[in-house]
């Protein structure tokens, strides 16, 4: 009898991450700088400010193939537009909760407040996030709505 | 129903004859008793074709942004779930105030004839309500249904009172009813995430992107809208077999997000019968349990849930992970 070995393909997810420029753009800089790693496909989009994201954003970077989407912007309180990201919180804390509701799992979608002195925790919210997002696997509902199931 | 009519044409002539207005928003006959189309009238004589019964489902209130801007003041009837739409409409400085005369009407609840037509009736001539029984005539006889079976979907899980102020209001004000308008939403919430995207899925796939939703709402009252850019990669009529029933419906729900009155005209008007209120009745949901209630159109002035923070608002992971509540 042959043996029958499955090798699985490891799956390396698509991560867009959505960083604002004063605070968590930095933390990655930092975080570079200070030799801690984050994974290499975290795709980093620098932004003004966490609030310049339009939810037309997030919802592209999953149609153009990304399998996990994360928001990170300055503490609140902390905004270099003093308010911006008190409106994202409301603003993706509504979308989020949309999306989930909508079927698309709620792991895919994160939100974090990292400040540009916090390349330590950059680095360990990237890792965290994208070991959810690989446990979760490939994102499909947001790409084709009409493939059915078992094709 | 009748008397109602009766007083509202009374108002119109008089308005219309006195001067004081230039021109009445009514609902004109349409070819079959159930298809009565929003109309504006200018003459008295126009006025032989208004009609005021149980199809009237349409809301008005979008026709203002226009007819407001226009010489004379336009009067207007809204029912009590079009005034929302309405105040709303004047917070966002869409409807000049000053040119318009309202009239609130009760509006009864409205009858869906898809609902009729559900109940295996075909070519209805005329229906006649009394109290909680619809008699409907059709080619075929008559026959008598119960009411709440057959109102829209609106109306079945409408709140609503009459919500402007120092304007007539025609017959009495009908009390707030206690409904739960969000049973589906947590119906829906209650379920798994593949089992709510499969939900979605049957249901927005059905969507031929004919924009009625989005034309017809009061709350999408942007001059260009986003969904016409044809840089947007999402202007197409139809929808592409990518994501895009779920990018469109995500977009438009998310845009009229704190402004949505919930009156409900989305779903009225989708010819594919797209439960489209429990999109927007999600956001309206999370609002009330993590912002605070709020009804939007209840006051022609303030800020918009999304317009406005407080510094310990929820944080988006704990309301993920439904801690925050
Ligand atoms: S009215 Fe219905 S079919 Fe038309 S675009 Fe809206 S959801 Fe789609
Ligand atoms: S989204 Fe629907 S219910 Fe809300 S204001 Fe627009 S038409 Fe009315």
């Amino acid at each position: 009898m042959q043996e029958v070995t499955t090798e699985k393909k490891e799956f390396t997810p698509n991560i867009v991450a959505f960083c604002c420029n004063w605070c968590s753009y930095a933390g990655a800089d930092l975080a570079g700088s200070s030799r801690l790693t984050y994974p290499a496909n975290v795709k980093i989009i620098r932004v003004p400010c966490s609030c310049r994201v339009n939810p037309m954003f997030i919802l592209k970077a999953f149609q153009q193939g990304a399998d996990g989407v994360i928001l990170c912007g300055c503490h609140p309180g902390d905004c270099h537009y003093v308010t911006g990201n008190y409106y994202t919180r409301r603003r993706m804390s509504l979308l989020f909760s949309f999306l989930s509701y909508m079927g698309i799992e709620k792991e895919r979608t994160r939100v974090e407040w990292v400040s540009a002195a916090e390349g330590a925790r950059f680095s360990a919210v990237m890792n965290d996030f994208v070991k959810t997002v690989t446990e979760l696997g490939e994102n499909k509902r947001l790409t084709d709505l009409r493939i059915k199931e078992g094709k | 129903m009748k008397d109602v009519e009766m007083k509202m044409l009374e108002r119109a002539k008089a308005l219309l004859e006195s001067g004081e207005v230039a021109r009445v928003i009514g609902w004109k006959k349409g070819d079959f008793c159930f298809d009565p189309a929003p109309a504006s009238f200018e003459t008295v004589e126009e006025l032989d074709n208004f009609v005021y019964d149980y199809f009237c489902g349409a809301n008005l209130s979008k026709y203002l942004i226009q007819m407001s801007k226009k010489e004379g003041k336009t009067a207007v009837f809204l029912k009590p779930c079009d005034t929302y739409s309405f105040n709303q409409l004047v917070k966002e400085h869409r409807i000049k105030r000053e040119n318009v005369y309202v009239i609130a009407v009760e509006c009864m609840a409205k009858l869906d004839i898809e609902k009729i037509k559900a109940k295996g009736i075909s070519m209805v001539e005329s229906v006649e309500v009394v109290g909680k029984e619809v008699k409907v005539t059709s080619a075929y006889g008559v026959e008598t249904l119960y009411k709440p079976d057959v109102v829209l979907t609106k109306c079945a899980t409408c709140t609503k009172t009459h919500q402007v102020k120092d304007e007539e209001i025609i017959l009495h004000e009908r009390p707030a009813r206690d409904v739960d308008r969000f049973e589906e939403v947590a119906k829906l919430e209650a379920m798994t995430a593949d089992e709510r995207f499969a939900f979605w899925r049957e249901q927005l796939s059905k969507c031929i992107r004919c924009n009625a939703c989005r034309n017809v709402c009061p709350a999408c009252s942007c001059v260009k809208c986003v969904f016409d850019n044809p840089a947007s990669g999402i202007a197409a009529k139809a929808n592409d077999d990518k994501f895009e029933e779920q990018l469109f419906h995500v977009i438009r729900a998310f845009h009229v997000a704190g402004r949505c009155t919930d009156c409900g005209e989305c779903s009225r008007v989708c010819p594919q019968n797209i439960p489209l209120h429990l999109l927007n009745r999600k956001f309206i949901k999370d609002i009330d349990n993590l912002y605070g209630e709020y009804q939007a159109g209840e006051t022609d002035e303030g800020k918009t849930p999304l317009t406005s923070y407080t510094e310990g608002d929820a944080e988006p992971n704990d309301v993920m992970n439904g801690e925050a509540k």
